[in-house]
């Protein structure tokens, strides 16, 4: 258990610049998950407080203490690999007794540490099985438990569910949430995927292009967008960005007047959830739906704006619309619209 | 098309009684002369000589092999036997342990010149020991290993065929794995010692029938660095029993040899032969 500091860490590979400077304190046994797309840097983040990569710029702190050049070993971290990465000569009680060999403890106690982590992940039928004969599901739970079994201050997962079908997914997910609160240990969590990030976050890093874009806890994230690319990144469908200009006491998009809550001036981006657009016949966005997709819950539409910008609104319950591309009138409260720097892409206000 | 395909993964009639037709006929043409060998083994001298030759075996059996094994032409062959078996294991698991740790460092170490390296090991693949053979007998013979079994066993031990097999091999292996193992606190030699090498069991067993047989076979070399008969190897000795100018040959006890020059190999081939297909269709990962 220990917190985990870093402090404007950059890496470069070459002139490339691959992490710009990403700066957090993580509190002692608080889940913070890193998301992303692919190509973000959210890995290499992840692998350089494992220690995996060096660091380029900026001071990586574990417990308190500087671990940029500590060995992996010295961090007292585990990690868990998207591809699991189990030895796949071992059984799974070697695979997960392996790291506590190294350190010499003595085999009866290596044996009692795995049994009991065995019994906590529910592995105790398999331990003397190997890899190749495990489901994919198995084989995470394993992989969990090679890292829970360290005892570590640290856990880091790079993409750990990315491998497993929908539904496993979903259990999995629930499971090590529960684990890691459960144990209280700090948890590093890199995911492309934003339903695990909103589920299983205290706090979360939205990563663009080297760029913590965004951090914060998943609400904060979704109900206030720091930026364009956390707006439309965090929630599904994703969030509309249409151009707006404000003038005249009023919000302008294309021939549409909206309410102008922020007393925007001149040209802005306009930020809609789906979400949070309801059906009303005099409201002020009129909506040409091109595609309605019922979910059961809610319907999706799909279509465009006057100006042709495409445009998804999300609304409650079924909606019978046909394909012949009807209109549709809708509004939107104050306090549900985002306003965005056209330049800087920075949530304003 | 179609039916061409299905006539070629199941042969019925003529085309299932041509094609085992050939396949006997083939065993048949290579089993034969060892069988003449075997049969010479087991009869006398004057038998051989007096045609027709015999074609069923005699009973010379054990007066010939124990001939053949205990007072040999030159040197008894039960030396020469051992002498190739030092020679054969020794350059099997030389090559082997060199080309590991040599692959290992190609592959999982990050030092300067590493492409050269692995290049320059890989361009000693244009140079057989027939090729290099005066200089290697040359400095074999300063470092005066002429007649002894390192100098038997050493210059063929550096081997660019297995440090590539064995490289490719290790880039198969996911990266993830060795970071694992790092992250576990395994330093490089632990992880070499307790991940690589059980993972590459089966691709060191072939590799160990094929190197075994190589250096069960090699002729040339044994030839030019022993002249002391007692460190002959088994493949020269057989030459050496042939009469020079006025000498008769044993022909019984040389046939007796060459057949008993050919059990090992085999016992390797057919003991590890599991591991050794194994190690060749597939691998663990």
């Amino acid at each position: 258990m220990a917190t985990v500091e870093l402090d404007d860490i950059k890496k470069r590979f070459g002139s490339t610049e691959v992490i710009k400077g990403v700066s957090i304190n993580v509190a002692d046994g608080e889940f913070i998950v890193i998301v992303g797309p692919s190509g973000c840097g959210k890995s290499t983040l992840l692998r350089m407080v494992a220690g995996l990569e060096t660091i380029t710029e900026g001071e990586l702190r574990i417990g308190g203490t500087r671990a940029n050049d500590l060995e992996p070993m010295d961090r007292d971290i585990a990690m868990v690999f998207q591809n699991y990465a189990l030895y796949p000569h071992m059984s799974v009680a070697q695979n997960m007794g392996y790291g506590l060999r190294i350190k010499g403890l003595p085999k009866a106690e290596i044996a009692a540490k795995v049994q009991g982590v065995a019994e906590l992940l529910q592995l105790t039928e398999l331990l003397d099985r190997k890899p190749k004969q495990l489901s994919g599901g198995q084989r995470q739970r394993v992989a969990m438990g090679r890292a829970i079994v360290r005892e570590p201050k640290v856990f880091l997962f790079d993409e750990p569910l990315s491998n497993l079908d929908a539904k496993l997914r979903v259990q999995m997910r629930l499971e090590i949430r529960e684990l890691q609160a459960k144990l209280g240990i700090t948890a590093l969590y890199v995911t492309h995927d934003q339903v695990e990030a909103m589920t299983m976050a205290d706090r979360m890093i939205v990563m663009n292009e080297g760029i913590a874009e965004q951090i914060g806890t998943p609400l904060d994230v979704y109900e206030r967008p720091a930026s364009l690319f956390a707006a439309q990144f965090i929630g599904s469908p994703s969030m509309n960005v249409v151009e707006a200009e404000g003038r005249d006491g009023a919000l302008h998009v294309g021939d549409m007047r909206l309410p102008n809550p922020a007393a925007a001036q001149g040209p802005v981006m306009l930020g809609l959830r789906p979400e949070h657009l309801v059906p009303d016949p005099d409201g002020p966005i009129a909506l040409q739906v091109q595609l309605a997709e019922p979910l059961g819950a809610n319907t999706l539409l799909h279509g465009k704006l006057p100006d042709g910008t495409a445009f998804t609104a999300s609304l409650a319950g079924v909606h019978n619309v046909g394909h012949g591309g009807e209109a549709l009138r809708l509004s939107v409260t104050p306090e549900h619209m985002h306003f965005f720097d056209k330049t800087t892409r920075r949530r304003l206000t | 098309m179609a039916g061409e395909i299905t006539g070629m993964v199941e042969k019925r009639g003529f085309g299932l009684w041509l094609t085992h037709l050939v396949m006997i006929a083939g065993v048949l043409v290579i089993f034969f002369p060892i069988w003449l060998a075997f049969v010479a083994s087991t009869v006398t001298q004057p038998q051989i000589v007096q045609p027709p030759m015999p074609i069923w075996p005699g009973d010379q059996f054990i007066e010939n092999y124990t001939a053949a094994l205990v007072s040999g032409v030159n040197v008894p062959v039960a030396v020469m036997l051992g002498n190739s078996l030092v020679m054969a294991v020794g350059i099997a698991v030389g090559k082997i342990i060199i080309s590991l740790l040599s692959a290992f460092a190609i592959v999982y170490f990050r030092f300067p010149a590493r492409n050269l390296f692995f290049w320059l090991i890989f361009l000693t693949l244009m140079l057989p020991v027939e090729v290099r053979i005066v200089p290697t007998y040359e400095v074999i013979a300063g470092f005066g290993m002429l007649n002894s079994y390192s100098g038997l066993i050493f210059p063929l031990i550096a081997s660019a065929t297995a440090t590539f097999l064995f490289r490719q091999f290790f880039l198969t292996i996911p990266d993830e794995l060795a970071e694992a193992a790092r992250v576990d606190g395994a330093r490089p030699m632990r992880f070499f010692w307790d991940i690589l090498l059980p993972m590459s069991r089966t691709n060191i067993a072939a590799l160990f029938v094929i190197l075994f047989i190589y250096g069960w076979n090699q002729y040339l070399w044994p030839l030019l660095i022993t002249t002391d008969p007692s460190m002959n190897t088994i493949v020269m000795g057989i030459k050496q029993m042939f009469p020079s100018g006025d000498d008769v040959a044993d022909w019984p006890v040389i046939m007796a040899t060459s057949i008993l020059a050919m059990i090992p190999p085999v016992l390797v081939v057919i003991s590890m032969q599991k591991l050794f297909i194994r190690g060749l269709v597939d691998s663990e990962k």
